[in-house]
């Protein structure tokens, strides 16, 4: 059976077609697979194996008459984010427990028309906003990677902790994520595996769950490059119901995988050599700068002079569209509503929202009502909007130069549960190095380039330019090549 | 910008989230240290720079007057706390218009 | 024109009022849905999920709406600005889903204008209009008889509303009447909102403020939601007499919204000072700013029809009606449209004398609108045919139309029936006057010797005998000429 689950998607894809085995038989392969790990891991939330196995069915049936889909009969595992019709669809909140949209959105209508299905929902940070996976009601998800010299459970990264675990532990071919400020890149680092955020606009946001409208987008979660760009071309594309989706036409992105990348510009900007950063790290980064050389490519040196100002940028912007965002769950017309004794209206909302949100969902929605407020907008929001326009012309004015741009993904390997919790600015300063991406809309792509002494994987990340996600899969699917990272987290792949 | 509990109330107020006095005093000492740290942006001047709202690389698209929806208050109600009469049920609301 | 005063223990007060019209735009679906528009449906049928903010629903704009918008700008002789933005208005409340009102708040569609508003006394007044706005209606909270309970119905939630506000240049009740009516009239011509302030499709807020002549503006009080002309008067003339009396005695008044209470007559707190709004407008992030050029707008300007106040300038220049007249035809759309159907086939100072005086006397004493009326174009047009050629005469014409109200009957088939045809024989009614005559010799007498005033003695004579039928042109001629 795990013959089955350590097969790359491309690889299972193919194999399908040239129908080596039934897509039931892989299906069942990884939900027992979910069954075994998943009491350990957490990474879903809901497990849907029943629907999975009637999918793979009609998938069978329809490889069988030569109809298949892009992605026929493969099994995945979808954010709980993402509004699945008749599904328990949570944003891992206790705000959202049981409620079932009668509705589907837009990404994963894609995945299903182009004849995936689905394993069950993942775990995540409650409503996307964490980068460890350990605030959502439904408990903490476990990286499935372990310390060399330590016994304590680490964290996935977040918020799409759960995708990210289950992707990395071979419970499922692909996931799917979001990403608001790093929410898809820093858990693929830390657990070891691709994953891409796309150009803003690249992917609907209908019936995904809002964070920060302005900076959220869909992406996937994959084993390798390949499998990514294949994900990642069937869930883009315009959507008339997201007034912010891009008209622009997607590519196949698996045709971008040339593994040619000669006299292509690779921007390196020194100020993401922070203060503090770790010599393996910085090691990483120095053996990327490498391998991109050998394969052709011109290293330059740039600059991104706003970069420190990035995080605060983030979190006003973030929290502040947050907070209209949450408004909506209120008690009134679905999920939580918590019945005051002396059943007045007020009282309904205030001891809802108060019993339904987590301490940092809370802490955000405060937080962006704060800047949003009267005597505060112009210090607070207008001012963050102003430096976001900075920080974007950066890139702009470095794309003048350079085709590309790496630096590592996150300023550390994978943490223990518990590290980082007591001051909230600690935790956010894991998104530093992909924050800038997000409040200017750029893709990029993290991907597992080496293991830190500790024996955790450490990523590095290639941003590219607006609605060039070709380079940039062109350049990671190099790079993968050069790294050959083939470890994989104990117990998984035997 | 060091935050009080007086205005800590006020927000949570807007928010429309009840908050204990415990949670008020953590509250007032994570929220100042986080606009503290915020603060930074001052160091920047922006009084000429434009104020960037979206990414997106597209005009706002525009609708044709057509029904296309509706007619589905089953799937509006579904997941309701409170339903009758085809309407949500919510206690009683004093000041109508 | 007199100024309007209150008068109050200390003196004379000046009323200062400005008016915030919410207007439905009689678009098919709305503003950001593609749910229908409806009156009247069974509740949450004309509910999409982006309506009920469902978790991850996104809105899309309706070009028919920002049309409509650009329409009624331009019909108020506003600046259109290329460029908007739409904001979020960020509260609580169960009839608005998403918990914030997608609205426009620091840049709107439409800014500066102006309406005329004609006076009774034929001068005309200029309101100033401070912008026009796209915005979301909420839903609606039903009480059905339940005191523990409110029950929420969104079906009205997302349709799409024109704001416009208004200078506060209105200076009594009935000057805000007039330009709600005018208001209402405009968007009636324009097609863009059916004004029906009953089933709540246009609704009025009105802000207050009293001070002394001179002084500087006082504090003002918002009314909200005044559902007729009749009552904004009514809560007007309350809540300045209610500000005046709180100022004499000493006290300030709080900025506040109150609600009008149609039974007892008296505006009432709705919200207080402490529950005073922030409501955090910021740009709404799922849309990007409203765009379009001046060809845009120019093309929907040629489209405009004939805008009232031009109306009735080319009615008194070209069809040579009076001002007053001018401006009750033009007043309303519907009335409007009845005279220039009427006024096409037949004199136009005659349509507009029998619509004016004698159509509206009736509907106005059986509390009827011109769109009930129970005598239509048509049947008007019969009447005024009988007039023109000279079957009936005017005073006949009345009897006749008093029949037709009442029974709905053609103008011909009265005066079949009744036999009211005019009497034009010459003979016939010479013969008339030859037996009057002959009857009173001694009036004859007296006329000839000097007493001018018996002629309307004759004429009287003449219409009794001949049932008002004569001709009274004919009978005039024929009496001289025979008493001479």
């Amino acid at each position: 059976m795990s013959e089955l689950t350590n097969l790359s998607l491309a690889e299972a894809r193919d194999a399908l077609r040239a129908k080596k085995f039934s897509a039931k038989e892989l299906t069942q392969a990884y939900v027992t697979a979910v069954e075994q790990h998943n009491p350990k891991l957490n990474a879903f939330i809901t497990v849907t194996s029943e629907q999975a196995i009637k999918g793979a069915e009609a998938s069978d049936k329809k490889i069988a008459a030569g109809q298949a889909g892009a992605l026929e009969g493969i099994p995945l595992a979808i954010k709980d984010l993402f509004c699945t019709h008749n599904v328990q669809t949570t944003a891992g909140s206790k705000i959202l427990e049981g409620f079932k949209p009668q509705y589907e959105s837009s990404v994963t209508e894609k995945l299903w028309a182009a004849g995936a299905n689905m394993l069950g929902k993942t775990n995540l940070d409650e409503f996307a906003m964490g980068s460890s996976n350990t605030t959502s009601y439904f408990g903490n998800v476990i990286n499935p990677w372990r310390a060399k010299d330590g016994n304590k459970d680490l964290v996935p990264g977040g918020s799409s902790g759960g995708s990210a675990a289950a992707v990395a532990a071979r419970l499922c071919l692909a996931a799917t994520g979001t990403d608001t400020g790093g929410s898809i890149r820093q858990p693929a680092s830390f657990c070891g595996i691709v994953g891409i955020k796309p150009t803003y606009g690249r992917c609907s946001r209908y019936g995904t769950i809002a964070f920060a409208s302005s900076l959220d987008q869909a992406g996937m979660f994959a084993r390798n490059v390949r499998d990514a760009a294949i994900t990642q071309t069937v869930i883009s594309g315009h959507d008339p119901k997201d007034s912010t989706s891009s008209p622009k036409a997607t590519p196949d992105f698996e045709k971008a995988l040339t593994g040619n990348i000669k006299g292509l510009k690779i921007g390196v900007p020194k100020e993401y050599r922070v203060d503090g950063m770790s010599s393996e790290i910085a090691d990483l980064w120095d053996k990327g700068i490498k391998w991109l050389k050998e394969a052709g490519a011109e290293i330059v040196d740039i600059s991104l002079p706003h970069t420190k100002y990035a995080l605060a940028t983030y979190y006003i912007i973030a929290p502040a569209e947050a907070s209209s965002n949450l408004a909506r769950y209120d008690g009134i017309r679905y999920g939580l509503r918590v019945t005051p004794e002396n059943g007045a209206l007020n009282e309904l909302y205030c001891k809802t929202r108060a019993a339904g949100f987590g301490k940092e969902v809370k802490r955000r929605i405060m937080i962006g009502t704060y800047v949003l407020s009267a005597g505060y907008y112009d210090a607070y929001y207008k001012k963050a909007q102003r430096v976001r326009y900075l920080i974007a012309q950066d890139f702009k004015d470095a794309y003048t130069k350079v085709d590309a741009i790496l630096t590592p993904t996150t300023p550390s390997a994978a943490f223990a549960i518990g590290e980082n919790s007591k001051d909230p600015i600690a935790m956010y300063l894991n998104d530093v190095f992909t924050v800038p991406t997000s409040l200017a809309g750029l893709p990029a792509i993290s991907l597992p380039a080496g293991l830190s002494a500790n024996g955790l994987p450490l990523g590095l990340q290639i941003i590219g330019k607006a609605f060039d996600e070709e380079t940039v899969f062109r350049i990671a699917g190099v790079m993968e090549e050069a790294a050959q990272f083939k470890a994989v987290p104990q117990g998984v792949g035997v | 910008m060091s935050l009080d509990k007086a205005a800590i109330t006020k927000i949570a107020k807007l928010a429309h989230i009840e908050v204990t006095e415990a949670e008020k005093d953590t509250f007032v000492t994570e929220l100042s240290g986080i606009f503290k740290w915020i603060e930074q942006l001052n160091e920047l001047k922006t009084d000429d720079v434009p104020m960037l709202a979206s990414v997106s690389d597209t005009a706002l698209p525009w609708r044709k007057d057509e029904i296309t929806d509706g007619h589905k208050r089953d799937a509006i109600l579904a997941n309701a706390p409170a339903s009758d009469y085809g309407c949500f049920v919510v206690p009683k609301v004093i000041d109508h218009e | 024109m007199s100024e309007y005063r209150v008068k109050g223990k200390t003196g004379d007060w000046e009323v200062i009022l400005g008016l915030e019209v919410h207007a439905q735009i009689s678009s098919k679906s709305k503003l950001f849905s593609g749910a229908p528009n409806d009156f009247g449906s069974e509740p949450n049928e004309n509910v999409s999920l982006v309506d009920a903010g469902m978790p991850g629903m996104l809105p899309v704009i309706n070009e028919y709406c920002i049309e409509q918008a650009v329409r009624t700008g331009l019909g108020l002789k506003a600046h259109i600005n290329l460029r908007s933005v739409f904001d979020r208005k960020n509260y609580f409340y169960p009839d608005l889903p998403q918990g914030y009102q997608i609205s426009q708040f620091l840049d709107p569609i439409v800014g500066k204008g102006i309406m005329h508003i004609d006076m009774p006394d034929g001068t005309t007044r200029d309101i100033g209009i401070t912008r026009l706005h796209l915005e979301q209606d909420a839903g609606k909270s039903l009480h059905e008889n339940s005191n523990k309970y409110s029950y929420i119905d969104l079906n009205r939630a997302g349709i799409a509303l024109m704001e416009i506000v208004s200078e506060p240049d209105l200076r009594s009740p009935e000057e805000a009447g007039l330009y709600l009516k005018k208001l209402r009239s405009i968007v009636r011509y324009l097609g863009t909102c059916d004004g029906d302030m009953e089933k709540g499709s246009m609704r009025c807020d009105v802000n207050v403020s009293v001070r002394k002549p001179g002084d500087v503006l006082g504090t003002r009080c918002e009314i909200k939601n005044v559902n007729s002309v009749r009552f904004m008067i009514k809560a007007i003339e309350f809540e300045a007499a209610r500000q005046i009396e709180i100022i004499e005695n000493g006290g300030k008044i709080d900025q506040e919204t109150r609600l009008f209470d149609s039974t007892t007559g008296e505006t009432r707190t709705m919200r207080s000072k402490e529950d005073a709004h922030d409501y955090r407008y910021f740009p709404d992030p799922d849309l990007l700013p409203l765009e379009f050029t001046q060809e845009y707008v120019d093309k929907i300007k040629a489209t405009l029809p004939e805008l009232p106040d031009d109306k009735k300038a080319r009615y008194i220049k070209d069809l040579g009606l009076s001002p007053y007249d001018a401006s009750v035809l033009v007043a309303d759309h519907a009335t409007t449209h009845f005279f220039e159907t009427v006024a096409a086939k037949h004199n136009p100072k005659l349509a507009s004398n029998w619509i004016t005086a004698e159509l509206f006397g009736r509907l106005n004493k059986a509390d009827l609108e011109i769109d009930a009326s129970p005598i239509s174009t048509d049947k008007m047009s019969g009447l005024l045919a009988l007039i023109e050629d000279n079957t009936i005469s005017g005073k006949i014409a009345k009897v006749v139309f008093d029949k037709m109200f009442e029974s709905g009957k053609t103008a011909a088939q009265i005066v079949d029936e009744e036999g009211l045809k005019q009497v034009t024989d010459t003979g016939a009614i010479e013969k008339i006057i030859d037996d009057i005559m002959a009857a009173n010799p001694d009036k004859v007498a007296e006329y000839r010797s000097g007493k001018d005033k018996l002629f309307a003695f004759f004429i009287g004579q003449v219409m009794k005998v001949s049932g008002g039928k004569a001709n009274p042109n004919l009978v005039n001629e024929l009496l001289k000429k025979k008493l001479a």
